[in-house]
């Protein structure tokens, strides 16, 4: 009984981090733009991937008796980075220029931009 | 031009740096008995130098690491070159490896082998040869 109880909770984990990457592949299809594209993808596959290494953790470690520590650092490294890294994306295309969706209703970030070159220049 | 502000990034580096270091020497002393060794620990390490290079400028990556990097892959290759010739001093063929186990306090069993200083010398090489290709590319302009 034990044993299907922690078959159950690995496959939930393994399962449920896939559909979330694949939601996030669906959204990289479906969004307008790059911002919103990008949202999908960094939050989506970041709690995916670290489900899916979550439960590769509790498999070897419920069923092998084995605690792999560069699993924990690899799902610490991913919560740590990848955010990091779809923040650096979406700063690097609103500098290139990149055009908002056509659905937007305010951009405030080029609103405050101006207000400091304004300040700059006097 | 005014300098970007890159907060998020910088205070990133900070703490990931850390532990791309300490994977690369785990993973360098992992190399007798699992995957690993000096080759991928050598690219790690350096790996982690160009993560702060992004992070930072090439002259604050000078004042932290103040190496010269071609002379790092001399020291590598003297560290190959004398394990090498190690076994041409006790009356064996060149490149023999040699091991013993000794039983230090604290850490139990280990076994010492002359081929982690051989590791160590590929792995200085890796780092030298990949910052010296790096930063000449990234100063020249």
């Amino acid at each position: 009984m034990i044993e299907i109880t922690y078959e159950f909770i690995v496959g939930l984990f393994i399962v449920v981090g896939g559909l979330l990457t694949l939601a996030a592949t669906v959204g990289a299809i479906r969004f307008p733009d790059v911002y919103t594209r990008n949202h999908a993808i960094s939050k989506s596959t970041t709690l995916g991937v670290t489900m899916i290494l979550v439960g590769t953790l509790l498999y070897f470690f419920l069923f092998e008796e084995h605690f792999n520590s560069r699993l924990v650092l690899a799902i610490m490294f991913i919560l740590m980075t990848a955010p990091i890294s779809g923040h650096l994306i979406g700063r690097a295309a609103y500098n290139s220029g990149v055009k908002l969706a056509e659905r937007t209703v305010t951009d405030e970030l080029e609103r405050d931009r101006k207000k400091g070159k304004q300040a700059n220049s006097l | 031009m005014m300098k970007t502000n890159n907060v998020i990034l910088e205070t990133a580096t900070k703490v990931i740096v850390f532990i791309i270091l300490l994977f690369s020497v785990y993973m360098f002393f992992a190399g007798h008995y699992e995957p690993g060794g000096g080759f991928i620990g050598g690219l790690m390490a350096s790996g982690a130098i160009v993560l702060l290079l992004i992070a930072y400028d090439i002259k604050t990556v000078t004042t932290i690491l103040p190496f010269d990097f071609k002379k790092v892959t001399a020291v590598g290759l003297l560290f190959a070159a004398g394990t090498a010739a190690g076994g041409l001093l006790f009356d064996k063929p060149m490149l023999t490896h040699w091991f013993t186990y000794v039983n230090p306090p604290l850490l139990g069993k280990m076994s010492l082998h002359t081929a982690v200083l051989f590791d160590i010398g590929v792995f200085l090489v890796v780092v030298g040869v990949t910052m010296t290709i790096i930063q000449t590319i990234g100063e020249s302009e």
